[in-house]
């Protein structure tokens, strides 16, 4: 039984109303923009709901855009229903002043360790996670190496001179 | 079968100097610990398996214990979260022991110019032969296995007693009592 | 105590019993990859594991915001490493989704080929070295050598063995010779013999079977909830395979099944390998027998290298080849997503392009990373060398685990 992306975007709009701020279809996956403090619901709705049946999480991660101020994290979460065959992006944006957002880990198991790497390379937290920490990176590592102000080298070595290496 | 080294020869009898025997015995039944951490490691994989064949060198028990190697082998990345680890490893190595880097990441980093790779195993531990490469083909390996065995056989015998090596150590940071 | 007994009742830590903790370390001869485990252990059943990955993290994402899009493929290739060719076909799909770029029928066989040659070999390995950690040597050896021919043959089409950067974007570099062709063929014909054999010795060996039938077993709906994806999802019992929900380079032209499992346990996972082995080598036999005419590249100059002796003959050649080689092409600006059935399950692509040089963001869906979470789950209440398999079978490589 195939659903459409009009019925996901009139029961979505019709669920949450202003909260969704955008729809969008890059390269044929629809893209559903909205307001991070409804990221859990939106997710529950999508998951719980007898049509449509999004319950497997395939991706979650994030996004830095440090130009626009105020909206610099995106939240990315891939979604697909695999007996609809129907893929879904769902995106938010926070802030990097407070830069905290629900965690999926009640709804699916698999988003633990998803988020635990998206702590680690943006810093953002996710309230209700069992155990936000380090994953990828040492434990002692003070900052979160893929927002874009962190250089790609370590920038305490000395055996390469940048000057060889094009930086 | 190896050349036997040079000494005198009669009924019965072979008279040669004691390291050129105890370098060519260490030499070919060296036991390498395969510290295999990525694609390196399944090139070893490949390099063990019976068309290369590594226990051909002598290299026939691969040990997985330290205390019981006598080259460590390092192949692939080296992150700095692994660097103490391979540290451990290298200092419960009893001595005699060699270690030979397999591939560019252990050698210098590699591709990896990256915050979260060590630069190079030669930073934290000493290291006797380099093996270039991403992934080096099995013949190199092997090369590589080779050179280390043409160290061995000129090895001292006291090579741990001797200043030089000490010193090394010392400028690893690495205690030897 | 019978055999029953173990797996079924419930074991549950008990406040103030003291238990064993062993750590299961970043180097061991088992677990084929760096990544710790510290289990605790009541006597030999375990009763809980904490896991640690992080030790080879070399930081992909990062790199590859700072190469243009040829360099990254390198990068892919180290990803799962064991089977390289899949992760670039899915790149360079990836890029060609963004770019709009139609690939000719030829090269969507040619790929095929590619990809399950690949998928043959990762497969040998995750089953030789699951029977070397139950100790039966002799499969391993057996079968290895078949993995070289392969090697031979990815060699013949690229010059590399391991980490091949196989492909390019808008095609392959040069087509088949015939003499791949003719190793292909071989391996066609004589691969099927010795894998039998390799079978023989361990499909239905009453130790092997003994060791490993209700070992690590999880349940479809916990699978799916861990976001299981390839042989470890199709042994607990769900049909999900990339090439045929979502397929790409035409695998729908192709015949072939998807083998599923039961119980999700470790023979499951064993065995949905071996026939998978199959499979693949039935699309390489479909795909040689139908391969139908045409070029071996896109039509795209923009970002396929032109000729060589367009490249010394016409101004225009020349400028792309300048152009593509420093990497300054113009790519659209958009956000593409893109996966691929790998060896051990779903390759995702996520890529974010600004119109510039390199992307500006790439996230790469690493099905290791997202079903290893699950191990915990799947070891506690068995004992400590039915964990070893478990980790075994699960195929995790520490490549596409740590990114």
């Amino acid at each position: 039984m195939a659903i459409s992306k009009e019925q996901v975007q009139d029961k979505l709009s019709a669920a949450f109303g202003d909260n969704i701020l955008a729809y969008s279809e890059p390269y044929g996956m629809l893209k559903v923009e909205y307001k991070a403090t409804e990221h859990y619901k939106i997710v529950r709705l999508l998951k719980e709901d007898e049509t449509f049946r999004f319950r497997f999480l395939t991706d979650l991660c994030a996004v830095h855009y440090p130009d626009e101020a105020g909206r610099e994290l995106a939240i990315v979460t891939h979604l697909h229903s695999l007996e609809n065959n129907f893929r879904l992006r769902l995106e938010c944006r926070i802030s990097d002043k407070s830069a905290e957002i629900e965690s999926l880990t009640g709804l699916f198991a698999g988003a633990n360790w998803m988020e635990r790497e998206t702590f680690d390379f943006f810093g953002i937290r996710f309230t209700g996670h069992p155990d936000l920490r380090r994953i990828l990176n040492v434990d002692h590592m003070d900052f979160h190496p893929l927002l874009k102000q962190y250089p790609l080298e370590d920038s305490s070595r000395e055996d390469k001179d940048d000057r060889f290496f094009g930086r | 079968m190896v050349e036997a080294p040079a000494g005198l020869e009669g009924q019965g009898f072979f008279a040669t100097s004691l390291d050129k025997v105890i370098g060519l015995a260490r030499a070919n039944s060296m036991w390498p610990l395969p510290f295999a951490t990525s694609c390196c490691g399944i090139e070893f994989m490949a390099t063990m398996g019976s068309n290369y064949d590594l226990a051909r060198f002598g290299s026939e028990r691969m040990s997985f214990s330290p205390r019981q190697a006598d080259l460590l082998m390092v192949m692939g990345t080296i992150a700095k979260k692994m660097g103490p680890v391979l540290r451990q490893v290298y200092e419960q190595m009893a001595e005699p022991r060699w270690v030979i880097s397999v591939g560019a990441c252990a050698s210098s980093g590699g591709i990896f110019d990256t915050y979260s790779v060590l630069q190079g195993i030669d930073r934290i531990i000493p290291v006797d032969v380099y093996v270039p490469g991403c992934p080096p083909r099995p013949e190199q390996i092997i090369d590589g296995v080779m050179k280390i065995q043409e160290l061995v056989k000129a090895e001292s015998l006291r090579r741990r007693n001797q200043p030089e090596y000490k010193a090394l150590l010392k400028s690893y940071g690495i205690e030897v009592e | 105590m019978s055999e029953q007994s173990i797996y079924g009742e419930e074991h549950i830590k008990e406040e103030g019993k003291q238990y064993n903790t062993l750590n299961l370390g970043p180097t061991h001869p088992a677990t084929h990859g760096v990544f710790q485990n510290v289990l605790q252990l009541d006597g030999e059943i375990i009763m809980g594991s904490e896991p640690t990955i992080g030790y080879i993290h070399r930081a992909f994402e990062k790199l590859a915001e700072h190469r243009p899009f040829y360099q990254v493929t390198p990068i892919t290739d180290r990803l799962n490493y064991c089977s390289a060719p899949i992760n670039n076909m899915g790149w360079h799909m990836t890029v060609e989704k963004l770019l709009g770029v139609e690939m000719p029928k030829k090269v969507d066989y040619m790929r095929v080929i590619v990809m399950e040659l690949s998928r043959i070999a990762d497969h040998i390995i995750c089953n030789s070295v699951l029977g070397v950690d139950a100790g039966a040597l002799t499969g391993f050896t057996y079968v290895f050598q078949w993995r070289e021919r392969i090697y031979d043959i990815f060699e013949q089409m690229c010059g590399a063995r391991l980490t091949t950067n196989i492909g390019r974007i808008g095609g392959f570099e040069r087509d088949f010779s015939p003499k791949v062709i003719g190793m292909i063929r071989d391996f066609l014909k004589e691969f099927p013999a010795k894998f039998d054999e390799f079978e023989g010795l361990l499909l239905r060996n009453r130790i092997f079977m003994d060791r490993i039938i209700g070992v690590g077993p999880i349940s479809a709906e916990r699978a799916l909830s861990y976001s299981f994806t390839g042989p470890n999802l199709r042994a607990a019992g769900v049909d999900y395979d990339v090439r045929v929900m979502n397929p790409y380079s035409s695998y729908e032209d192709f015949d072939f099944i998807i083998p599923v499992g039961t119980q999700g346990d470790t023979y499951d996972r064993f065995c949905v390998r071996q026939e998978e082995i199959r499979e693949s080598l039935k699309i390489i036999a479909q795909a040689l027998d139908n391969m139908p005419e045409g070029k071996h590249m896109a039509d795209c100059p923009e970002f396929y290298l032109p000729a060589k002796q367009d490249v010394y003959t016409s101004m225009e050649a020349l400028i792309w080849h300048f152009k593509i080689v420093m990497g300054e092409v113009e790519l659209p600006s958009g956000e593409v997503y893109h996966a691929v059935e790998g060896g051990n399950g779903e390759v995702g692509y996520y890529l974010i392009s600004d119109g510039g040089r390199t992307p500006y963001r790439l996230h790469f869906r690493r099905p290791c990373f997202i079903y290893y979470q699950a191990y915990p789950e799947m070891i506690t209440g068995q004992m400590l060398s039915d964990a070893i398999l478990t980790l075994s079978s699960l195929n995790v490589i520490a490549g596409e685990l740590d990114a």
